[in-house]
């Protein structure tokens, strides 16, 4: 038979987000924990991110990833909330049973009060992409090739071509050309960069790295090495304008080409997926459709900063500590709905009367518009925005009174002209 | 020992080539069989030759075998209505599709009777269906029957709207072309032949006894040369004299759906074949993603395996006429193989002065291959061979991912003793650092992170070895005994890393 064990709480997890809501569980009191987490330290992506710029609203200094994880990590040290590394969950069902294994306990059972998904989220790959041509060494994900230079110490390749505009890209060109190689260009498909103003300015700009928007990679050329990439400027159905293809020599191409929410465990759950974030569908404790079943940080929705991954953690754990503890919620029940310019909202669901944060991302550049959100087409709320960016998220927040206001268990947030 | 030598004087001659190899002279020794190319045909030659006392060596251009057609192609194991009656091709493609499930079980290579489907799509496809159903007849395969569109919905609710009947084949399977023969080359080895990697057949020439194989300098010599070099078969049969037929290679594009789409159909569905091939197919793969393709070009450089937008496009409109509800966001890859089309219309299969053809081997060539290594073997008898059984003959394999199949319960009794195992590496497709490990030290070893990836699925799943590949580099470099930076992609110049930071 197989070993079970029993935790009040247990945490999928130990990046920033799974340390977070650990810590914050802790504080509110709770000590039955414990993190799972599938690699040899806990930190997650942040060990890789030596780059500063993290933990500006969180601790107002600008530390690098390791750095913003120790802090965390300290807490958890200092608190003793147990943790498991090199262990991975490979099951989850929906009474809160987990399947993980590690080589010390081999494959086992954990029954859980509460679980907390904190898995993060994974790169696009190339596949997905669908570039013509060859299929040579040296294409990768900008993560990948981050792990390969501020993890392993090797090179990936000294004459670089990123495709896409995501902040990772956007990072990776930076530290490829401080570690002597040469970035070509930055192609991004769409008419805006989909990483932050900030990166773009420090990454690239003071760099001289040209970025070609509206631009995309159309072959891959090589047999065993990369030798070059075409690329070419791209229509506005996003089609290449074939007499724009130009050849670019090179010999490696990284991809910056989206995340993806690693969300294979929730599904083994049966938790209902939201179809533009690619994370569970949650309220505003960030409880899934499944009792007792939360989840935060990437995993949930791609997050810019890793601040706003550890303000949702809490959120979410205060959620978890008060479901172990009974205490209900449901005063109320009400669907957010988006309009597509909004394209999503998490929370998708309010089961509170609280103020309570929404954060969302928009779907293209929009100027001078007013927020809206809306019930029963009667406007309850309305805020005045100069400037939204697909790559930036954005917050709003709906004060108790507000809630209460709202009919038909329906609003709507819409940007309006 | 083939030509009436004497088998211990053979394995005297081998025991001091190892008392040579060790104070590092040279000495040549003449093997029985050369096969060349170690491809699926190549593999289940060198295993059918194994049964018997023949000493075997398996020259192999690139860094692993598998390379060629064999990792690319529709991974089917056709019924065999196909081919012509009377042909090669139809006789070896029903032999091989009926010895394919116990060949696969004692080779423990996962294979799949999932029956297939041929779609007409009017009426002029139905006399097609029919005109099918009536070769398949007189080739020899059973079950087949036309059904009407009602049928076909209850068999396949997700067909496409177009589709009025089709041809059912019952017998129709679904294997992994490469997995098929990295079993059969490893059980080859695990019965004593020797693989060559790196080994480009430059030049070969015949001596008194036999035939010397050149890459470069180095050359194998032996009695008898099996050509299975698929797309350069005609090459290589011309460094031996033989100028009697031209293969072109003919590109074949693909696209490879992530498994949540894995089970949108569970036959594989055909459309009406034409003069380039069986058209493009749709198809669930033994490890339950969903396969799409092959487009059918005749092209000249037999090493352009690279797609095109063109290509990949007509694999998208082709087979959104067979299935409805493809989603093409849940593509994983894209790829291409380029079968061997030989100039004379069947397989080429002969044997002349100790010089055998195995070639122009497309499809049906993954069904026929166990039928065909049988077919050599009665050419190489009647040829005046004498086979005697190998005593303490190995018939089975133990499968590399014995390990996946086993209750957790099981998984925790060897956990317990190599706590590896529990160890996951590659989380798309839960793989463990033991069960890499176990691949690295398994015949055929691969050198490589592609054949990590083909033996253990590490870095197959939807990441396409983001996370993991960075950690098999390690475990290759390890086992290898070298440096991180000399691990490739998949053999030659396909370098990962090019250095070191900070050099």
């Amino acid at each position: 038979m197989i070993k079970r064990i029993k935790k009040e709480l247990v945490i999928v997890g130990g990046g920033p987000a799974g340390m977070s809501a650990a810590v914050a569980a802790y504080e509110r009191g709770l000590r039955d924990i414990l993190i799972l987490e599938r690699d040899n330290a806990l930190g997650g992506i942040l060990r890789q991110c030596i780059h500063n710029g993290f933990g500006l609203h969180r601790f107002g200094e600008e530390l690098t990833g390791p750095e913003y994880a120790h802090r965390y990590i300290e807490k958890v040290l200092e608190y003793k909330i147990p943790y498991m590394l090199e262990t991975m969950v490979t099951g989850i069902d929906k009474n809160r049973i987990l399947t993980a294994q590690n080589c010390k306990e081999g494959i086992f059972e954990i029954e859980a009060g509460a679980i907390i998904l904190a898995m993060g989220c994974r790169e696009r790959p190339k596949g997905a992409l669908n570039i013509a041509g060859t299929r040579p060494s040296g294409v990768y994900t900008a993560g990948t090739a981050q792990k390969y230079v501020n993890m392993k110490g090797y090179m990936p390749g000294k004459r670089v071509v990123i495709l896409g505009s995501g902040d990772i890209g956007l990072i990776m060109a930076r530290r490829m050309t401080l570690e002597g190689a040469k970035v070509e260009c930055v192609c991004e498909l769409m008419p805006y960069s989909g990483g932050l103003a900030r990166n773009i300015e420090q990454c690239l700009n003071d760099f001289d790295i040209p970025l070609f928007l509206s631009h995309t990679v159309i072959e891959i050329h090589g047999k065993e090495r990369v030798t070059g990439v075409t690329i070419a400027k791209v229509d506005e159905n996003r089609r290449p304008i074939m007499d724009t293809a130009r050849f670019i020599e090179c010999d490696t191409l990284l991809l910056s080409c989206g995340l993806i929410p690693e969300n294979e465990l929730t599904r083994s759950a049966g938790i209902t997926i939201d179809r533009v974030t690619n994370g569970a569908v949650v309220d505003g404790s960030r409880e899934t459709d499944v009792k007792g079943i939360f989840a935060c940080g990437n995993v949930l929705h791609v997050h810019d900063l890793v601040d706003y991954v550890s303000e949702e953690a809490e959120i979410c754990a205060c959620g978890a500590v008060d479901f172990i503890r009974g205490q209900a919620k449901g005063e109320a029940d009400i669907n957010i709905r988006t309009d597509g310019k909004v394209r999503y909202t998490v929370p998708r669901k309010l089961t509170e009367i609280k103020d309570t944060t929404l954060y969302f991302r928009v779907s293209d550049i929009f100027r001078d518009v007013r927020l809206t959100v809306k019930s029963a087409d009667r406007v309850i709320l309305s805020k005045k925005k100069q400037k939204l960016a697909p790559g930036e998220m954005e917050t709003v927040t709906i004060s108790a009174d507000v809630i209460r206001e709202i009919k038909n268990g329906e609003i709507t947030v819409s940007l309006e002209a | 020992m083939c030509y009436n030598t004497d088998i211990k004087e053979f394995y005297y001659i081998r025991y001091i080539h190892v008392i040579f190899d060790l104070i590092s002279i040279e000495v040549d020794i003449m093997h029985d069989i050369c096969i060349i190319g170690a491809g699926v045909v190549g593999g289940c030659v060198a295993r059918e030759l194994m049964k018997y006392k023949l000493d075997v060596v398996i020259a192999e251009k690139m860094g692993d075998v598998a390379m060629g057609a064999t990792k690319a192609n529709s991974a089917i194991v056709h019924a065999g209505f196909d081919a012509k009656e009377g042909s090669l091709k139809a006789k070896l493609n029903v032999r091989g599709s009926k010895m394919m499930e116990e060949y696969c079980r004692e080779l423990g290579v996962k294979y799949k009777n999932n029956g297939s489907l041929v779609l007409g799509f009017n009426d002029e496809d139905r006399e097609t269906l029919n005109a099918l159903m009536q070769r398949g007849i007189a080739n020899g395969v059973e079950g087949l029957r036309v059904v009407d569109r009602d049928e076909v919905l209850k068999l396949e609710p997700n067909i496409g709207d177009e589709v009025v009947a089709a041809l059912v084949a019952p017998t129709g399977g679904i294997v992994c072309p490469y997995e098929l023969c990295m079993a059969a080359v490893g059980n080859a080895m695990d019965n004593g032949a020797e693989l060559k990697l790196n080994f480009p057949v430059t030049r070969i020439e015949k001596t008194e006894k036999g035939y010397k194989v050149y890459s470069g300098d180095e050359f194998i010599e032996a009695e008898i040369v099996i050509n299975c070099a698929g797309v350069y078969s005609d090459d290589v049969a011309r460094m031996a004299g033989d100028s009697s037929f031209t293969v072109t290679p003919r590109r074949g594009e693909y696209i490879l759906l992530d498994k949540e789409w894995g089970t949108l159909v569970s036959h594989t569905v055909f459309q009406c074949p034409s003069k380039m091939g069986k058209g493009i197919l749709v198809t669930p793969t033994v490890d339950g993603n969903l396969l799409l393709g092959p487009t059918a070009e005749d092209i000249s450089d037999k090493e352009d395996t690279s797609t095109t937008a063109s290509g990949i496009e007509t694999v998208r409109r082709m087979a959104s006429r067979s299935v409805s509800g493809l989603n093409f966001g849940g593509t994983i890859t894209s790829f291409t193989g380029l079968r061997a089309t030989g100039s004379v219309g069947d397989f080429i299969i002969n044997c002349k002065d100790g010089f055998v053809n195995c070639a122009g081997i497309e499809s049906p060539g993954l069904s026929s291959a166990p039928a065909i290594a049988e077919y050599v073997r009665d050419l190489l008898i009647e040829s005046g061979v004498r086979l005697t059984p190998r005593e303490n003959h190995i018939s089975k394999r133990k499968p590399l991912h014995a390990f996946r199949e086993l209750s957790n319960d099981e998984k925790n009794e060897i956990i317990k003793e190599h706590p590896e195992y529990a160890h996951i590496i590659c989380r798309c497709e839960t793989v463990s650092e033991g069960e890499i490990l176990e691949a690295i030290r398994t015949n055929p070893k691969p050198h490589d992170l592609d054949g990590v990836k083909r033996r253990t699925r590490s870095g197959m799943g939807r990441c396409q070895g983001g996370f993991c590949a960075p950690y098999v580099v390690e475990l290759l470099a390890r086992e290898l005994g070298c440096d991180y930076q000399d691990i490739t992609k998949f053999g030659g110049e396909s370098y990962i890393n090019i250095g070191k930071t900070k050099e």
